[in-house]
């Protein structure tokens, strides 16, 4: 397989992340490499082999319901880039 | 002082010969006359360091202190802690200073351990050769020409160096191990689920586990003691009963049995490595424990399922960083989808980009089944290698990687060569396994070669036991580079 | 043409936990912008998930209600997109493997009944809110409340069966009915914990395959979705009549205007990239957890309404009506019991108690009228001491006071008269006072009869026994 120029502006527009076109060349380039790395599992028969998602083969633990945050707003909005009024500002969004 | 173990330095302090404030002192003068050449700290801020350490000497003029009090510990910037900036190596989080403390900061604060700096790292511990970080890449003190490893590499230069006697790491493929194996220390990774997650910056969360690198297994025993344990906060930590994981340091290896997996010791094993694996088995012959051949049959998969897991899962973790809440915004944008593309663009780095990138196309429409799914079951497959190899051994030993150190920029501009050199510490990631490196010789060029051990799920005491025992019969991990 | 609607609902009901799905933070509505936002939902760095077990419990709660299977091991998975009141980037919701799947709930639309088969219902987490207005001096910009986040939301899915608005409402009311039941949900649709989207295409009577649907997002009253289906079914047909086709859309319904339009930040194709959560492992629900939910549950609705038919002889659409919410149920259940007058209470209850609570914009609940003084009023009625029609009289004094039936019957003299003597004593001057309606009546003209009795009650001033009237009234004029 091999990712065209398509797909890289695809991808990198999905990830939110701006590419300009000679960067979509060089990382193009790049990403076919790995990808060749990674089309060596498609050799490998998986039939009927369980995913395997974590490592260890044990359930979910669940919490109580119970309240036991308090109200950090102050201490967390020290670091943020814009807020007013309690709130972060974003360029509008437009529903 | 410098060159002293923390068990050393806690007998030390015990005795009132030296002071915590003293201590801190002496390393924070070493740091600032090495670390301009080395880069192992992103951050050093000797007024908290010293206010620690005055909390710490407080502490113990009051009885309180415990075994580790007052002892220095450099904190690799990837675990959040209140008050100092946690930037994971990346200008995305390069204004960000933590507001909570992660689980095991809450842990080293609790015994009273001295933050010394936080270290570099690649960014978002996305790295082999610590060439990754915004703050530059991190000098190996035995070379200078080359790269210390990664993405722990400013922890694993910083105890080599001795600018602190100990650290934190993180290993989401090898990020403690082979550093500390370029480094001529040990690390050790614990089982997934032994140490909490919580507080620490996520790379890849079902692979991503801390854990300390110092001079000796029994140092790392003992803040894997100070750090292991369960934590609400992380829904996979697990419920175990604590553990003391000196317990075994001291056990004869007569009748151990260790396994060689055949595949790794095939092609592309230097010689160099391959010598030094040789002789440190030898050595354990002689401590009494008996080899045998095991097999490991998928090692060579675990290449390509892990660069499909771990840049999946990073791909969703790091959306996060949007320049809305917290860290790297761009200055100008015209609207929302440009402020996010703009702010993700210049806060990420080249591989941490081309990572993100991998992760999400092989997550997206059409080709999860061929790749993320794919990836899942060769991810058992593995697992059931190991599972199969533990039958006939108790631990299994070799390389961590295939060569020693190679040189800063060598293979920065090609991604696909850096990836294989992670063949032998991927699969006990994707198993979730125990793996430490533990010093074991040098190459031809002087720089250092570690030994893998491999333990079985929750047989940290039993690769302590092996790698202290190790180190009781041989002193590479006493040597320390000329500086 | 003739053209058939086909409608599938998505309902997101937040469930009344008092922590967050996945953190120790309050869901308590209507608190300062921010201020329950722990470090989870602003996804800090570091931070990670712990699931909430009420929130568990509370979909299997629904499952059972539902008839649904419950799936024993469910899994979280990431649903990945970008939008700034989801800090995450990504939103923990359940795909393949969700807790809740199947069942089926009926639904009664006039005297029809009709079952609307259910897909799945699925744990998730809330967004926050982007709030556009009220940030004085700032243009361009929207702000960020990340206090609804992560409150825990269950999206139950329907299968594509309603085929009218009328039928659609029915559904909503009935799973809104269902949740508050069940005490899953505080259902207060103005504060979002009921939300629905709607899923509406139309096609060509008799065609098999569905037409292009749309979906209308966020309605947030019954009144709305009626509106907004109605103006997408409109829109749909005079698009495809017109010769346009219908796209694949999301869009808003504009209650002042009354027509939807498609939204435009969501333009870009939906690559949600779902993969199973490597923070959060396998739900696993034991049989153990499923029987002591069960134990817990209450009659339902339905069961309670074939009950009330049965027991009670109240009709289907009656049953209905008493059943759309515990409460109202339970009050019924009291006064029926109370009286054993089922199919009276029912009238009444559905009648004048309906009618009086709905002017006075009260519910059930804040019925000034207790079941008990209620009960009082019907027992009076069904012995005969008070007609119907004075009832209403009671009822109102009892409505706006503290009296009981029997205390304002004994005030206002408005005790029923079915003394005979003293009625035939009213007949007879009524027949003396009319002979031209007698001489009507005998000519075969029955009205005249009516016009007799008119007078009959109006001597007594409305407390004669009217069925007593009619019978003395016929005896006299020799018709009986």
């Amino acid at each position: 397989m091999s990712l065209t120029h398509q797909d890289v502006a695809r991808i990198a527009r999905l990830a939110r992340i701006a590419v300009t076109d000679e960067e979509i060349a060089a990382t193009g380039a790049q990403l076919n490499n790995i990808f060749g790395l990674i089309e060596k599992m498609q050799a490998v028969n998986t039939d009927g082999i369980e995913p395997m998602a974590h490592p260890q083969d044990v359930s979910l633990r669940l919490r109580d319901d119970v309240v036991t945050e308090t109200n950090h707003r102050d201490a967390f909005q020290a670091v943020a880039p814009q807020v007013a009024a309690g709130l972060f500002l974003v360029p509008k969004v437009i529903e | 002082m410098i060159n002293a173990t923390l068990k050393e330095l806690s007998a030390a302090l015990a005795a009132k010969s030296v002071s915590s404030a003293e201590l801190a002192g002496q390393f924070l003068d070493r740091i600032a006359a090495l670390n301009p050449t080395l880069n192992a700290f992103i951050t050093v801020d000797p007024e908290k360091t010293l206010a620690e350490a005055a909390a710490a000497d407080a502490a113990r003029a009051a009885g309180q202190a415990g075994l580790l009090t007052g002892v220095p510990l450099a904190i690799k910037d990837i675990f959040c802690q209140q008050g100092w900036k946690t930037s994971c190596g990346s200008k995305m989080l390069d204004n960000f200073i933590a507001p909570y403390d992660a689980h095991v900061i809450e842990r080293v604060r609790a015994a009273g351990l001295v933050t010394i700096g936080r270290t570099n790292m690649d960014e978002f511990a996305m790295g082999s050769a610590n060439e990754n970080s915004y703050y530059g890449p991190v000098k190996n003190p035995w070379d200078l020409a080359a790269i210390p490893g990664g993405s722990s590499g400013g922890s694993a230069a910083a105890v080599a160096a001795r600018l602190a006697p100990a650290a934190l790491g993180t290993d989401t493929g090898g990020s403690i191990r082979q550093p500390a194996s370029h480094c001529g220390i040990t690390g050790i990774k614990p089982t997934y689920g032994v140490v909490s997650r919580y507080g620490m910056v996520a790379f890849a969360s079902s692979l991503d586990q801390g854990g300390p690198m110092a001079q000796t297994a029994e140092d790392c025993a003992l803040l894997l003691n100070t750090i292991a344990g369960f934590d609400g906060r992380d829904s996979t930590s697990l419920e175990r009963p604590t553990e003391d994981y000196t317990r075994e340091l001291g056990n004869s290896l007569s009748g151990l049995k260790v396994g060689l997996p055949r595949e790794y010791f095939a092609a592309g094993l230097s010689a160099d490595v391959a010598r030094v694996i040789d002789e440190a088995v030898a050595q354990l012959k002689k401590l009494g424990a008996e080899v045998v051949e095991v097999s490991l049959p998928n090692t060579e998969l675990s290449i390509p399922a892990y660069y499909v897991i771990a840049p999946a899962e990073a791909s969703s973790n790091l959306s996060r960083y949007d320049g809305v809440r917290y860290g790297h915004r761009a200055a100008e944008y015209k609207d929302l989808v440009d402020m996010y593309e703009k702010s993700r663009a210049e806060g990420f780095g080249a591989e941490v980009k081309r990572r993100i990138l991998v992760g999400t196309y092989v997550l997206s429409h059409g080709y999860y089944d061929a790749y993320y799914l794919k990836a899942q079951k060769i991810r058992r497959l593995i697992a059931d290698d190991f599972k199969k190899a533990f039958e006939q051994c108790d631990v299994i030993l070799g390389p961590v990687a295939p060569t020693a150190a190679f040189n800063i920029g060598e293979k920065s501009n090609d991604p696909v060569e850096m990836y294989l050199s992670d063949i032998y510490t991927l699969s006990v990631n994707l198993a979730g396994l125990p793996g430490m490196s533990v010093p074991a010789g040098f190459a031809a060029n002087g720089r250092p070669i570690g030994l893998q051990i491999i333990g079985n799920y929750f047989g940290e005491a039993k690769m302590l036991n092996v790698a202290h025992q190790f180190q009781q019969a041989t002193d590479w991990h006493r040597k320390a580079p000329a500086l | 043409m003739k053209w058939e609607v086909v409608i599938g609902l998505e309902v997101h009901v937040q469930l009344n936990t008092a922590s967050k799905i996945f953190s120790g933070s309050s869901t308590a509505f209507g608190a300062e912008p921010n201020t329950q936002a722990s470090a989870v939902e602003l996804a800090l760095p570091g931070v990670l998930p712990v699931m909430n077990k009420a929130a568990v419990e509370k979909a299997i709660r629904l499952g059972l209600a539902l008839g649904s299977t419950i799936n024993k091991k469910n899994v979280f998975a990431r649903k990945n997109y970008f939008y700034p009141d989801l800090p995450k980037g990504y939103q923990i919701s359940q795909m393949d493997l969700p807790i809740v799947q199947h069942g089926t709930l009926t639904i009664q639309v006039g005297d029809e009944e009709k079952v609307i088969h259910l897909t799945r219902a699925h744990l998730e987490e809330d967004a926050g809110k982007s709030i556009h207005e009220g940030l004085e001096g700032l243009s361009g910009v929207s702000g960020i409340d990340l206090n609804r986040a992560g409150t825990p939301l269950l999206e139950i899915v329907s299968e594509p069966d309603m085929r009218s608005p009328e039928e659609a409402v029915a559904y909503a009311r009935a799973l809104h009915t269902l949740v508050t039941w069940l005490g899953i949900c505080d259902g207060n649709m103005q504060e979002g914990s009921f939300r629905v989207d709607a899923n509406v295409s139309v096609r060509p009577e008799g065609q098999v395959e569905f037409g292009t649907r749309r979906e209308i997002k966020n309605l947030n009253s019954f009144r709305f979705l009626q509106q907004a289906i109605e103006a997408e079914i409109q829109w749909q047909i005079d698009t495809i009549e017109d010769g346009g086709k219908v796209q694949q859309a999301t869009v808003l319904f504009d209650p002042d205007k009354g027509e939807t339009r498609a939204m435009r930040s969501k333009e870009d194709a939906h690559d949600y990239r779902y993969f199973p959560d490597p923070d959060l492992l396998p739900v696993v629900i034991t049989q153990e957890q499923i029987d002591a939910v069960r134990e817990s549950m209450p009659e339902l609705p339905g069961q309670m309404k074939e009950r009330f038919a049965e027991n009670f002889g109240v009709s289907a659409y009656d049953a209905n009506l008493l059943t759309s919410s515990y409460a109202l149920a339970r009050y019924f259940e009291a006064v029926a019991a109370a009286t054993g007058q089922g199919k009276l209470a029912a009238n009444w209850i559905n009648g004048e108690l309906a009618a009086s609570l709905n002017r006075d914009g009260l519910d059930i609940a804040q019925s000034p009228l207790s079941a008990e003084r209620l009960a009082g009023l019907i027992v009076r009625i069904a012995d005969g001491t008070v007609s119907s029609k004075l009832a209403k009289q009671v009822f109102e004094a009892m409505w706006g006071g503290e009296l009981s039936a029997d205390e304002v019957i004994e005030r206002d003299g408005l005790k029923q008269v079915s003394d005979v003597g003293a009625i035939e004593k009213m007949v007879d001057e009524a027949i003396a006072a009319n002979p031209k309606a007698v001489e009507e009546f005998r000519a075969g003209k029955e009205k005249a009869l009516n016009a007799l009795a008119g007078q009959v009650m109006k001597a007594s001033k409305g407390k004669a026994n009217p069925a007593q009237v009619q019978e003395i009234l016929k005896q006299k004029l020799g018709a009986a």
